[in-house]
């Protein structure tokens, strides 16, 4: 028992669920399906429930939906400015659903899908994939020009376009792993301090109270790392749209 | 470490695909459409109202400024019709008095004239009683009547010396 009191990575192993396979793909229902439907259905109840009234002056139910809609509204509004808005509906589903699998994370006994590489790095990829079309879309073969920092000697080029063309390649990997790395970490740490809080019997307390701290400070992770990869694909999609 | 176990990739992109895609419609379709409207009405409530506010305030300033100029107008009015009144009375209380001061003059001297006349006929009439006792008075101290010419002057001398 204490072996595995002690793996805190056994936390994030997949268990297939419902095994299932289509051809050669497999598409079982796993844990990680399984909180990524109550992620959605979350979502979805919070906001259709906060909105069944709609009534003008909101309740606390309904100021938090409003307030995650204007939120976000917001944050577009300010980093891509009113041509952003067409993009609202993604980005903000973009949010909600990292909000939401990172804050469903907490639930003890539950699986934190955003603690896993190839679910963010999918997110990032389709971000950057997306970003780069609306790129081409609204400036064609101009928005290479994107890639050339103005006013910088002719000779200094050879030298910046590469590394400006890497830094944006590199963009889709900065995004997932930061999230994935902080959902990761955070998890792992509170899960070790238990096990020592299990270990250490009496003197279990001093390892409890770190991790009541580091539970709090867990929270706040899962709201700014949601809000991080959201603020960035803003960033990212203001350069698309208004290049430098 | 479970993030490396390749084999795990499939299924989850599979369902991350499909989960990601169904909350994008849900919220495309349903929930964001829903909030819009409701920030939307609010906002426009609210900029109507303001409208509403800004126009009934110019009203009532419209209001104010005429119920203070009637308000002036009816002191004024007021004050004239006090004005004109009171000199009317003045005027009557005037005309009375002269009236009445001629009446009293007029009654005053009716009277005067009727004293006189009554004191002349008092006085004749005294004369006369004087004239009658006086004769009387002879007739006992003497014996004998004594004739009025003699009674008359008699009493005429008396009222000069008395007068």
């Amino acid at each position: 028992m204490a072996e595995k009191a002690i793996d805190p990575l056994h936390q994030f192993e997949i268990v297939r669920l419902i095994p299932a396979k289509i051809g050669n793909l497999d598409v079982s229902f796993t844990n990680a399906s399984l909180w990524m439907v109550i992620a959605i259905a979350a979502v979805t109840v919070f906001l259709v429930g906060g909105m069944r009234r709609q009534a003008l002056v909101p309740g606390r139910w309904q100021s938090m939906a409003e307030l995650s809609y204007e939120f976000i509204a917001g944050m577009i509004q300010d980093n891509v400015g009113s041509s952003g808005k067409k993009f609202f509906p993604f980005i903000f589903t973009l949010f909600m659903f990292i909000l939401f699998g990172n804050m469903m994370g907490m639930v003890p006994y539950s699986f934190t899908f955003t603690s896993h590489i190839v679910v963010t790095f999918a997110m990032a990829f389709v971000v950057f994939i997306g970003v780069t079309i609306v790129g081409f879309a609204y400036h064609g073969a101009h928005f290479l020009s994107f890639f050339v920092p103005k006013g910088v000697p002719k000779v200094m080029l050879l030298l910046m376009v590469p590394i400006e063309v890497l830094s944006y390649l590199t963009r889709p990997v900065s995004l997932s792993i930061r999230l994935f790395a902080n959902m990761m970490a955070g998890h792992t740490m509170l899960k070790v301090f238990a096990a020592f809080t299990v270990m250490l019997g009496i003197f279990g307390v001093a390892p409890l109270a770190i991790n009541v701290a580091l539970t709090g400070f867990e929270f706040l992770v899962a709201f700014l790392q949601a809000y991080v990869f959201t603020v960035l694909t803003c960033i990212y999609l203001n350069d698309a749209i208004h290049l430098h | 470490m479970p993030q490396l176990h390749f084999q795990d990739f499939p299924p989850q992109l599979v369902w991350l695909a499909i989960t990601f895609v169904v909350l994008y419609v849900l919220m495309s379709k349903v929930a964001l459409p829903k909030i819009g409207r409701v920030i939307d009405a609010r906002a426009e409530r609210i900029t109507a109202d303001l409208d509403r506010a800004t126009k009934l305030k110019d009203e009532a300033a419209g209001v104010l400024a005429a119920y203070e100029k009637a308000l002036a107008d009816a002191r004024a009015q007021a004050q004239a019709a006090i004005k004109a009144v009171s000199e009317r009375m003045q005027k009557d209380a005037e005309a009375r008095e002269a009236a009445l001061a001629k009446k009293l003059a007029a009654d005053t001297e009716a009277a005067e004239g009727r004293i006189k006349a009554a004191r002349d006929q008092a006085m004749a009439s005294l004369t006369q009683v004087a004239t009658d006792i006086t004769k009387a008075a002879a007739e006992k101290l003497i014996g004998q009547p004594i004739n009025d010419q003699v009674a008359t002057a008699a009493v005429a001398a008396a009222a000069k010396e008395r007068a």
